[in-house]
């Protein structure tokens, strides 16, 4: 039996900002049970229907394994899951399951119990999960968090093709069909080409909705295309690796030109300014889960039946995909630790992520390869086909990303938190620095990040 | 020896009538009607700051005492000396502006008849009364880079749109008119209570001999409301520099960390970035500046009530 014992609460992508009213959905799973309670805390999807999988799939496990499942869906406006994952580490008790900012995992290793076994298991049927996965995920050659797919968006570009065809003479629809395979010019999709593409749409009226500011739509984006020159600010011990680094030079340099055919306010924009620009008509690309695309389904159907998803451009060294996991962890103070693995096990099973993708959509991503030939990503529409690419398929050739790896865990979250890589084409483009100064201000940062 | 114990415990014994006496004192009762109250500052206000105080002295895994080398490396950090100023900056010209306007306002107010006065200050209250985090959402939908309203009617006078929060200086403007609109009538009502209470034979007085409406103001009214403009000015000081939630909905601190203040960058270090000991080091800074500059006005204050009295 499910009982819903408070409102569901805000959970559409638009409504971030409206979090003075933010509301704490909880429902209980009442088994006929022995086999004790389950508290778990799970991130407050941005998809109105995006919790109802959830919902479904623990009724029902919570019902056969006779344990009483509780979920609290707690959304992030407001930072309250982060500060509910906070506040429990820090008085060592709370939910059995927490969901975990990406980075978050690594913070809080030490408390998260292991969960190899059950990423073992999940493995050998679906093989490895993907390479950001594993490096948020996985810490001191331990999992200490499994990746459900539920929350965890990769963020391609959606295209408004006839604009990028018009204005910019590509044809994304060609070049990356709703197959199994690449198109033509598809292998000339790199930065060069969007950047010649940006400055082309922006004369036309037209710039592509790309946020430079400190949130995670900024952070990701410019992280996969640093990623995508093969430029890391850090090593994997935390050492800077910023003097003398060509390839950083390179990426920043990129950024700053692309930068420069943005709306000038894109240094403020949050996660939903972009989702705004494309609503509106007003963009021609942005780099964004299929959410915004959605959105405009209901809210302006003549720009979304004209939107394309398709893979991030490549780099130097290769395609990379921004992805942004909602890792679960199990506290290791948590009271029902068996059954806590069990759940997360069924939840990342092939049917369980299944469901959970369909109800939200096609927002949802699993971690594993093996999973991205979902039907839904097929059949959504309109135009058919234009989630087809979201997923990372074997024929892009990418690889899953997030930025600041590989440096280690605790000081990678704060360059995340605090944007670095945003910030330092900003000091450049908009604050008028010099790259070498620019780059002084960035080691400066780091080393401040390092140290006590 | 055992007499003079028997001797003793007898003198000390209280007589039956000693304990209600205590217990009817007015200390004994004042104390017990205020233990409530110190108990929930104690436990909600001094021990989380006394914890603050400890973590700041913690390394970034809180396992290890490193003194104050938090506050050297926060010293030493371009980004928070930005933020000093930043606070430093936002909360005197946000307090100064509201003390001017508010002081008009209430000198405004005080001049309307008694009938009128009551509606006007019930609508002039109206921002002070919002829950800020929900105003400021309402001005954040002003500024909205993309469909801000308040551009829309700057480019229906003919002006190119004003990036308010994308623009360093455009975005410390707008936090600082935010936090104005929503604390000017903290001060006009402090500021109309004190001006009502500045005895008319006064301003009759300086009347007759002839002074200037600039000379009632600076010689009497100004003088008479010094107190209280003190306390008001130091209050709002403390809340200014400790405020949150205006830069956390405007500017989360953007554009390049160019408006964060001392509460919203120890959230973003100390929370979000999971350097609790850093953050609770960034949050007790302003703490000796504070109280500083409260020590210096509550000194003058009552100064001046001994010069009065």
């Amino acid at each position: 039996m499910i009982k819903e014992t408070a409102p569901p609460g805000v959970t559409t992508r638009r409504a971030t900002l409206a979090g003075a009213a933010a509301a704490l959905p909880l429902v209980n799973v009442h088994a006929q049970g022995t086999a004790g309670a389950l508290r778990c805390a799970f991130w407050d999807h941005w998809v109105p229907t995006g919790n109802n999988a959830m919902r479904e799939l623990c009724g029902r496990w919570g019902e056969q394994n006779r344990v009483n499942v509780t979920l609290d869906f707690i959304n992030t406006t407001g930072n309250q899951l982060q500060l509910t994952a906070a506040a429990q580490s820090q008085s060592r008790t709370g939910h059995d399951i927490i969901s975990l900012a990406p980075w978050d995992v690594g913070a809080y290793s030490e408390l998260l119990e292991p969960v190899d076994d059950v990423m073992g298991r999940l493995s050998t049927k679906y093989g490895p999960p993907n390479s950001a996965a594993e490096f948020l995920a996985k810490h001191g050659g331990r999992w200490k968090a499994i990746s459900p797919p539920s929350g965890s968006p990769n963020k391609p570009a959606c295209v408004r093709f006839d604009l990028m065809k018009e204005h910019a003479g590509i044809d994304v629809q060609a070049m990356w069909p709703a197959r199994n395979e690449r198109g033509p010019g598809a292998d000339t999709w790199t930065w060069e080409t969007f950047a010649q593409a940006a400055e082309k749409c922006q004369r036309a009226g037209f710039p592509f909705g790309l946020p430079m500011g400190q949130f995670t739509d900024a952070v990701d984006w410019v992280g996969a295309l640093f990623a995508s020159y093969g430029a890391f600010m850090t090593d994997a011990r935390g050492n800077p690796t910023i003097r003398g680094n060509a390839k950083l030079r390179q990426a920043i340099e990129m950024t700053v030109r692309i930068s420069r055919f943005l709306p000038n306010d894109v240094w403020a924009w949050d996660d939903a300014s972009n989702n705004r620009a494309l609503i509106s008509g007003r963009s021609a690309l942005v780099f964004n889960p299929p959410s915004a695309w959605a959105v405009a389904k209901r809210d302006a159907p003549a720009v979304a039946e004209k939107c394309w998803t398709i893979p991030m451009p490549a780099g130097p060294e290769g395609r990379f995909l921004a992805y942004l996991p909602w890792n679960s962890g199990i506290w290791a103070f948590g009271r029902n630790k068996t059954a806590a693995k069990a759940l997360l096990e069924f939840l990342s099973e092939r049917e369980s992520a299944e469901h959970t993708t369909n109800t939200s959509g096609g927002y949802d991503i699993p971690p594993f390869a093996t999973m991205s030939d979902f039907r839904v990503w097929e059949r959504e529409g309109p135009p058919v086909g234009t989630i087809f690419n979201y997923p990372n398929k074997p024929h892009h050739q990418a690889t899953a990303s997030i930025a600041f790896a590989p440096a280690p865990p605790e000081l990678a979250t704060q360059m995340y938190i605090q944007a670095l890589n945003t910030k330092v084409v900003a000091r450049i483009a908009q604050g008028g620095d010099s790259l070498d100064t620019a780059l002084g201000w960035l080691e400066r940062e780091i080393n401040t990040m390092r140290r006590g | 020896m055992a007499s003079n114990i028997a001797m003793a415990g007898g003198a000390a014994a209280p007589r039956p009538g000693s304990l209600r006496r205590f217990a009817r004192a007015r200390s004994t009762i004042a104390f017990l009607m205020t233990l409530p109250l110190i108990l929930i500052i104690g436990g909600l206000v001094v021990w989380p700051a006394g914890y603050a105080m400890h973590l700041a002295t913690m390394n970034r895994r809180m396992t290890a005492y490193i003194g104050l080398e938090n506050f050297v490396i926060l010293l030493e950090n371009d980004t928070f000396r930005m933020v000093i100023f930043q606070s430093c900056f936002f909360a005197i010209v946000a307090v100064l502006l509201k003390a001017l306007i508010g002081f008009w306002l209430a000198h405004m107010l005080h001049h309307i008849p008694t009938k009128g006065q009551r509606k006007w200050r019930g609508m002039l209250l109206v921002p002070w009364v919002i829950p800020p985090a929900l105003s400021t959402l309402g001005w954040w939908w002003m500024f909205e880079p993309s469909y801000s309203s308040i551009n829309f009617l700057v480019n229906a006078v003919g002006f190119p749109s004003i990036p308010w929060l994308g623009s360093p200086w455009w975005a410390r403007i707008s936090i600082i008119i935010v936090n104005v609109w929503y604390g000017a009538p903290f001060f006009m009502i402090m500021y109309l209570a004190a001006l009502k209470s500045v005895p008319e034979q006064l301003y009759e007085a300086a009347a007759i001999d002839g002074a200037s409406s600039w000379q009632r103001l600076f010689r009497i009214t100004l003088p008479m409301m010094r107190n209280i403009i003190s306390i008001t000015v130091l209050f709002s000081l403390i809340v200014t520099f400790a405020n949150y939630d205006i830069v956390r909905v405007l500017t989360n601190g953007g554009p390049r960390d160019l408006t964060h203040v001392f509460a919203s960058y120890a959230f973003q270090v100390g929370v979000l970035s999971g350097n609790i000991p850093r953050g609770a080091a960034v949050s007790l800074f302003m703490f000796p500046l504070l109280a500083v500059v409260a020590f210096f006005m509550l000194r003058g204050i009552n100064a001046r009530n001994k010069e009065m009295a």
